[in-house]
């Protein structure tokens, strides 16, 4: 009777055509969705062709990796000298310092990682311990490490520290004597007494307004004019302060930003249940405050780290000093010596920055998921 | 206390927890710490001076320098003052700040649209010269190119060549240079002229076009008044050009355009490094605008070229700008690692040999210091009034 007709399966699916499939379909999509499209991808192949095999090639094909001495590095055609980097790794990490006393600089490094990894991953670990180990015992232990002079330690002059150890020094010292400094600075910026912000806002404008050099310049010449007669600083020192200056400023207009963040109803809040302003900071704003720009820190802190190989125009050795410095040795002497020395010290660079600037951004995803509701 | 209790008399406050007394106090005490240990450094440096035996004040500015500048852009020999190699230092700065600035933001305007390209390619592309450059120091990447790039160039014999017109060897960069017979500041003003013109004229339509709703581009009258116009004038007043390239002479190349291999490395290092930061500005930049603002404009029916000109790029121009300006800031302050490579900038020429020679190390560290931060301040007012200008207009 009735003609119509109701279907009681589904029919069968079929896959798509084969040209929409795949590794097919991903390229039509992402390289050749148009004419201009795959021209740009053309050209960039084409590029890739022109550069990759030759870097290839100097870096591991044709590339001299153990010698006694340049000799092998020598040759016609050869590629990079990692003979060379593996002949100075040791001066390279710790600069002159003598190699019976090494195992205080990673002791040193040792403490100074075990007292950030827990600050650095979440975990319910008491944080306040670790910070007050970093910031109130650290210091100590590390200038008595590196230093010695007690405890039984031979005296290492600052002069035979060299390599990625004076990078680490100066980078970590300048940014954790510039974070307390950063926040006296921007909560005076932030002050309603006119003198208190005037001065702050001078002193940061000051320094964010000079170049790192001219700052490394005033410290190693200036600064011992500035002393009394008979009271002299160490190189190391002089570079310290001004690294520490010039990178408060920097921290000051970060943790201004924290700041700045902070709901309104939180400081009234504060002051409303009768916190004196010590309390109402250290207690309720600063926490917050603090946390909301651990990203910008890191970010200071990568910064810092590359600014670090300005220290070499005043004569101190940080790594890439030292990188350079060996390139006159007149036993590894080679066209290739100086091109893999600055890829070296290139690598080692960017291994740091990169891996701190990946940990900024999962941070800032962190805090962002944090605060959304 | 009790008894003014029980009269019913009230307390008199304790003038310490009155916070404009407290206020007063705590800034009188930090403003007389500040004083006394500014004393006590002037005191000291000018004690130290004294004991040192270095003159004080800013006379040496006029005694002779003695030294010789491989790169002046003004008239300079080893006769003229400190004050005047100065000036030479000086310009030497602003050269490569303004090369580099140009080369910087062309390369980062590309790199931070390619790395949102559709294209997976030349967006990964984009992505791996961002995240290499942006992470390794710029004062190594400087010495790379100096020392393991140009300097190993082959001698000006051999030198590498494009159309036998422009040369690289280990001596720089060399290149044809125009001459115009006659007065070529006659055409630099002139094209000025069309500029301070074209601007008004955009200024002017803009006023009548926007309230009538009518949309007459003035852009297409720029470059006729800026390029043409000069080309007019130098073809009426009858001058004359003459190309001059560079020729292999002895041991170096004589004539055109040179450029030493320190500028060469200090643009190309300062130009690389700051355009990844700038395109990483860029891409923020446009990301920032959001999708229905384009969704909205193609709506409206405005063709595409017009959607992006006319809403995407001024609302995108508004978050780039300020950390534009910032950048090229960076980039002017970097230029002092020039002082490692010893190019003859305003760091080099005057914090190093001028301090070196007449070891007045706190007049030359302050004029050095002074001339950075105006720099820096003019800048940022610039950006203030450019933040005020472009501010978004809320309820």
């Amino acid at each position: 009777m009735s003609d119509h007709f109701v279907r009681t399966q589904s029919s069968p699916t079929l896959l798509p055509p084969s040209s929409r499939l795949g590794v097919l379909q991903w390229m039509r999509e992402n390289l050749f969705s148009s004419w201009a499209n795959g021209l740009f991808t053309v050209a960039g192949l084409y590029l890739l062709t022109l550069a990759f095999p030759p870097i290839f090639n100097w870096a591991f094909l044709s590339a001299v990796f153990t010698g006694q001495d340049g000799s092998v590095c020598r040759a016609d055609g050869v590629g990079a000298c990692w003979a060379f980097i593996d002949a100075k790794f040791n001066q390279f990490v710790y600069g002159r310092y003598p190699a019976g006393e090494q195992w205080r600089v990673d002791v040193t490094a040792l403490l100074g990682i075990a007292g950030l990894a827990p600050l650095l991953v979440p975990n319910r670990l008491p944080k306040q311990w670790f910070v007050g180990f970093l910031l109130l015992v650290f210091p100590f232990l590390a200038f008595v490490l590196l230093y010695g002079g007690t405890a039984g330690l031979v005296v290492v002059e600052t002069s035979d520290w060299g390599g990625l150890m004076v990078t680490l020094v100066v980078a970590v010292t300048g940014i954790a004597a510039s974070l307390p400094l950063g926040v006296f600075l921007a909560l005076g910026r932030r002050s309603k007494m006119p003198v208190i912000r005037i001065l702050s806002i001078m002193f940061i404008e000051l320094w964010r307004g000079v170049p790192l050099i001219t700052v490394l310049f005033m410290a190693s010449v200036m600064l011992p004019l500035f002393l009394p007669e008979g009271m002299s600083f160490d190189k190391l020192l002089r570079a310290l302060i001004g690294v520490a200056l010039f990178s408060s400023a920097y921290m000051a207009e970060v943790v201004r930003g924290g700041l700045a963040s902070v709901p309104v109803g939180q400081y009234e809040a504060a002051k409303a249940l009768g916190l004196t302003y010590p309390q109402m900071m250290s207690r309720i704003v600063l926490p917050q405050a603090l946390t909301t720009v651990i990203p910008g820190i890191v970010n200071n802190f990568i910064g810092l780290f590359k600014d670090t190989t300005l220290v070499l125009v005043i004569g101190l050795f940080d790594l890439l000093g030292i990188v350079q410095s060996n390139f006159t040795d007149p036993a590894w002497i080679s066209p290739q010596t100086s091109t893999t020395g600055y890829v070296f010290a290139a690598f080692v660079f960017w291994i740091f920055c990169f891996s701190m600037s990946r940990y900024s951004i999962y941070m800032e995803r962190r805090l962002e998921t944090d605060t959304q509701r | 206390m009790k008894d003014n209790i029980q009269a019913g008399k009230p307390l008199a406050p304790n003038p310490l927890n009155n916070p404009k007394v407290r206020a007063f106090v705590f800034q009188l005490a930090v403003l007389t710490l500040v004083g006394v240990a500014g004393w006590a450094l002037i005191d000291n440096t000018v004690t130290n001076l004294q004991r040192l035996n270095i003159a004080s004040g800013f006379g040496f500015l006029d005694n002779t320098a003695g030294f010789g500048i491989v790169q002046t852009l003004v008239a300079y020999s080893e006769q003229s003052s400190y004050g005047r190699a100065l000036l030479v230092g000086f310009l030497n700065t602003l050269l490569v700040a303004a090369i580099g600035i140009v080369i910087a933001t062309v390369l980062g305007f590309t790199l931070g649209i390619a790395r949102l390209s559709s294209n997976w390619l030349v967006a990964k592309l984009a992505t791996v010269y961002i995240e290499t450059v942006r992470n390794v120091p710029l004062l190594l990447q400087l010495f790379f190119w100096y020392f393991a790039v140009l300097r190993t160039l082959p001698l000006p014999r051999e030198s590498h060549s494009l159309f036998d017109m422009f040369f690289v060897n280990n001596r720089g960069v060399f290149m044809p240079a125009v001459h115009v017979e006659g007065s070529s500041l006659l055409l630099v003003g002139v094209a000025l002229f069309g500029t301070v013109v074209a601007i008004g004229l955009r200024y002017f339509i803009k006023s009548q076009d926007l309230p009538s709703g009518r949309l007459v581009l003035a852009g297409r009258l720029a470059p006729v008044l800026i390029f043409l116009l000069p080309l007019l004038v130098f073809f009426v007043a009858g001058m004359e050009f003459q190309v001059e390239v560079p020729a292999l002479r002895g041991f170096g190349f004589r004539g055109g355009w040179s450029f030493i291999p320190e500028l060469v490395a200090l643009v190309l290092s300062l130009s690389i490094y700051t355009a990844a930061f700038i395109a990483e500005n860029v891409r923020s930049g446009i990301l920032s605008v959001s999708k229905g603002q384009s969704e909205a404009a193609r709506a409206l029916g405005l063709p595409p070229g017009r959607v992006l000109r006319l809403v995407v790029i001024p609302q995108a121009l508004r978050v780039v700008i300020p950390p534009l300006t910032s950048q090229y800031l960076n980039l002017t302050k970097n230029s002092s690692l020039a002082v490692a490579i010893a190019y003859p900038d305003l760091v080099s020429v005057f914090s190093g040999t001028v301090l070196n020679q007449t070891g007045q190390a706190v007049e030359v560290i302050a004029i050095t210091m002074t001339i950075y931060l105006s720099m820096s301040l003019l800048i940022s007012l610039f950006m203030n009034w450019y933040n005020r200008h472009m501010a978004l207009v809320e309820r």
